[in-house]
């Protein structure tokens, strides 16, 4: 499916030299008896730079095929790993410069959001907060509550995630994906 | 059916302010001794413009089928019908109306909006921005209008001269900006390629101080105006801009018949090459030219620009009642 100039708007999926962007600005301009002008701001949906084009009435962009879909993560095999679409059952790999910074947060199950470009994985995002486990950190002094100190803890997955001092060994906490931010600490039935 | 869509999107103060610069415009042309007149927004004739697409309306013969019938065409400017007044023996006329432009929606757009135009007889091009700048000094008081020829214009902000250089010169001039050029700009489109220089490098410096006036356009942009002179020949056009915003576009009007009727046909072929219909090329006006056009100059301008301008808003959104996503 083509889009023309008309259509042209924020938040329009689109594709350039095959690789899906979206539409972050959007700026109609006519100067003085010459041709429309849309001036565009466009972001790669794969690799997150942007882009200025300019169109001129009349010219058109082929939309990009972008759909997101409700999966799970199965688990990881050497570098890629693999998700279920929990509707269609189908597999999907991912290798790990897609996957980028959401390896740290994938859990064996948990429910993810899928970005298929052309039917093909393009990325995928946890939930915005998800509950790891500590395996390893520094112990803290006991009573010290302090929120303003942090140290590392390595975590279930392999990720390495700042937590308060506080935090122990075997501590479950929840953690912001968005941020990679601890959260708080939670108990586990 | 609920949306959030039916209140007014210009504050009522704005809507006042709007009303008292329309009694101001009024003032003006009363103290200046033009007539205001009211002439067809639906027509059998339309500007022929390679990008000025006009709405086409039908009248039905029969309320049954309200698809067949007639056509015309909401005016993209009433600047016909208010040349057959000038030829039909009118002096100096004012006309505060709608127009129409299809696909033309923005920040500084709305396919429908308002349009002020004037034509005075025996006006040329120097006293037809004379006019104009006393209206923008009044309307906005930032001061008369600085003049500047567009040849000027382009060498002060883009070092180039726009009579003088060619299309490849030019081609290689904005790549060397950083200017994206839109694929189906080629190096035979000097005015395409002129208009995004315009956009990108002049326009932002136009009365960014005082209003300022571009005048001498080349004389392949020079629409309804005269062209005049040689080495380079230049279309008697003008326009007023304010904070790099277009607000009016003036012409020494064309009065010879044969040159409209030549210009339409080029016109229209250059709409065909873009796969868009023509435009109907007989025309009242036509007739009115061959009777016989006094000289003249004219000026449109937007007034929802205008408002935008002295209310101090940042899109004509907020100056309209009900832009066209509330219409």
């Amino acid at each position: 499916m083509q889009y023309n100039t008309s259509d042209f708007r924020k938040g329009l999926k689109v594709q350039i030299n095959g690789e899906p962007y979206l539409i972050t600005e959007f700026n109609f301009v006519k100067p003085g008896k010459g041709s429309a002008l849309y001036k565009c701001k466009l972001k790669n949906m794969i690799r997150g730079n942007t882009l200025d084009r300019t169109y001129r009435g009349g010219e058109s962009l082929e939309a990009a095929d972008v759909e997101e879909t409700d999966c799970q993560f199965l688990y990881k095999q050497g570098d890629m790993f693999v998700f279920m679409d929990n509707e269609t059952f189908d597999q999907y790999e991912l290798s790990a410069d897609k996957v980028g910074d959401a390896w740290k947060y994938l859990t064996d199950g948990m429910k993810c959001i899928m970005t298929l470009f052309n039917e093909n994985p393009m990325t995928v995002a946890p939930p915005n907060h998800v509950v790891l486990k500590v395996e390893y950190c520094e112990p803290g002094a006991k009573g010290d509550t302090a929120t303003n100190v942090n140290k590392p803890a390595k975590v279930d997955t392999g990720a390495e995630i700042l937590v308060p001092i506080f935090v122990n060994i075997g501590d479950n906490i929840r953690v912001d994906t968005r941020t990679g931010d601890y959260v708080e600490r939670v108990k586990v039935k | 059916m609920t949306s959030e869509t039916w209140p007014a999107k210009a504050s009522l103060e704005t809507l006042e302010q709007r009303a008292q610069l329309l009694k101001t415009i009024r003032q003006f042309f009363d103290t200046q001794k033009f007539i205001e007149v009211e002439t067809p927004l639906l027509s059998r004739d339309t500007v022929i413009d390679q990008y000025l697409d006009p709405i086409a309306v039908t009248l039905p013969n029969d309320p049954r089928h309200p698809q067949q019938g007639k056509n015309y065409w909401l005016q993209t400017s009433p600047e016909f019908c208010m040349k057959r007044l000038l030829a039909s023996g009118a002096d100096a006329i004012y006309q505060i109306c709608k127009a129409f432009r299809a696909g033309e929606t923005g920040r500084l757009h709305n396919p429908e909006f308002t349009m002020v135009e004037w034509y005075r007889t025996g006006d040329d091009m120097h006293a037809g921005m004379e006019l104009l700048s006393e209206l923008a000094d009044l309307t906005l008081k930032r001061g008369l209008a600085q003049k500047l020829t567009y040849q000027n214009a382009f060498l002060k902000y883009a070092d180039v001269d726009p009579h003088e250089i060619t299309g490849p010169q030019l081609m290689q001039r904005l790549i060397e900006m950083n200017i994206d050029i839109p694929a189906s700009i080629t190096v035979e489109d000097h005015d395409g390629l002129l208009d995004l220089l315009l956009v990108e490098k002049v326009q932002p410096h136009l009365g960014t101080h005082c209003p300022v006036i571009l005048y001498n356009y080349p004389a392949t942009q020079a629409a309804l105006a005269q062209v005049r002179g040689t080495n380079p020949a230049v279309a008697q056009r003008f326009e007023l801009y304010v904070k790099g915003i277009e607000l009016a576009n003036g012409y020494c009007e064309l009065l010879d018949p044969a040159l409209l009727q030549e210009r339409n046909q080029k016109t229209n072929q250059l709409r065909i090459n873009d796969g868009k219909p023509p435009l109907p090329e007989a025309s009242h006006l036509l007739e009115a030219m061959q009777h016989g056009l006094p000289a003249c100059a004219g000026v449109a301008l937007g007034l929802d620009r205008l408002a935008m301008l002295a209310i101090d808003k940042q899109s004509i959104d907020e100056v309209l009642a009900f832009p066209i996503d509330r219409a």
